[in-house]
């Protein structure tokens, strides 16, 4: 049996923990394309998921050597999105987390940061201009559209700079950590 | 980790893995070997792992071994280099606990 559920996230980490909630109740994620998620029917329970942002495209081959490496752990690719990947590993086999000590979750945080910069300029600028824009034609012609797709900017520059500022507080605090443990 | 050639500390993960290549293995069977041999406290994550891995590559502490036509699966083993990296880890680690205990008594008491 297969459902198919229209949802979007922009935190990964709640993207993740939703897919891992969902396999404790029998659907088992197996393909995403634009915010449309394809769940198989299986055992609750079962699996594991993790999602990772590779550094490059899943075509690269560097990509390809590390796509590889996960194979041979027993993990299971299950679909690819963008830099995106989304894994999963039969629970039976114990714990599944992609990162255990403090310097590789560091190192995979500040790639999340890279990430999300260029799309914080990007959405801001847009928002910029389209205030600008939007308040300019309104001023001048009554017409306000540009005005409210701001509005979304605005708010879609916010989270993303919420979530770069919880990842920033995240490796700070490990950060701290690793001077007293490892 | 420390940049200079002075021995710092190695991470456990680092350690663990040199010693499970002390035997060459690949990448799945060093996760099981590091969880054996540290009663279940010290599971590798895969990322963790293959990180670890080219690090260690690049600075020659292991090599990867010519891979055999039909397996896949590469092989990975421990060089000179490694070994004395892992000896001269012992050394820092024993004056560790040698003065540790000199101190505190130990954990027996």
């Amino acid at each position: 049996m297969i459902k198919i559920v229209w949802k979007g996230f922009m935190d990964y980490e709640k993207e993740e923990k939703w897919l891992n909630h969902m396999a404790e109740k029998g659907w088992n994620f197996r393909k995403y394309s634009f915010l449309r998620y394809t769940f198989e029917k299986g055992t609750p329970g079962e699996y594991i998921y993790r999602m990772e942002l590779l550094g490059k495209s899943p075509d690269n081959e560097e990509s390809k050597a590390y796509v590889d490496f996960m194979k041979e752990t027993g993990v299971e690719v299950v679909d690819t999105y963008q830099r995106w990947i989304y894994f999963r590993k039969n629970k039976s086999e114990g714990t599944f987390d992609l990162y255990t000590d403090y310097d590789s979750r560091i190192k995979f945080y500040k790639r999340l940061i890279t990430f999300i910069g260029p799309l914080i300029l990007v959405n801001l600028f847009a928002a910029i201009y389209n205030l600008y824009l939007g308040l300019f034609i309104g001023h001048e012609q009554g017409f306000y559209g540009n005005a409210y797709v701001s509005i979304i900017s605005w708010a879609v520059t916010i989270v993303l700079i919420k979530m770069a500022v919880s990842y920033m507080t995240k490796i700070r605090k490990m950060e701290k950590e690793r001077q007293l443990y490892e | 980790m420390a940049e200079n050639n002075g021995q710092g500390a190695l991470t456990e993960a680092v350690y663990y893995i040199l010693l499970a290549l002390h035997t060459p293995m690949h990448g799945y069977g060093i996760m099981q070997f590091v969880k054996e041999i540290s009663n279940g406290r010290v599971n590798l994550g895969p990322g963790t792992l293959y990180g670890a891995i080219n690090t260690m590559l690049s600075k020659g502490w292991i090599k990867a071994l010519e891979q055999e036509s039909d397996s896949r699966k590469k092989e990975y083993e421990i060089t000179e280099e490694g070994k004395s990296v892992v000896v001269g880890e012992i050394v820092r680690l024993e004056e560790l606990i040698r003065n540790g205990k000199k101190i505190t008594g130990g954990a027996e008491k």
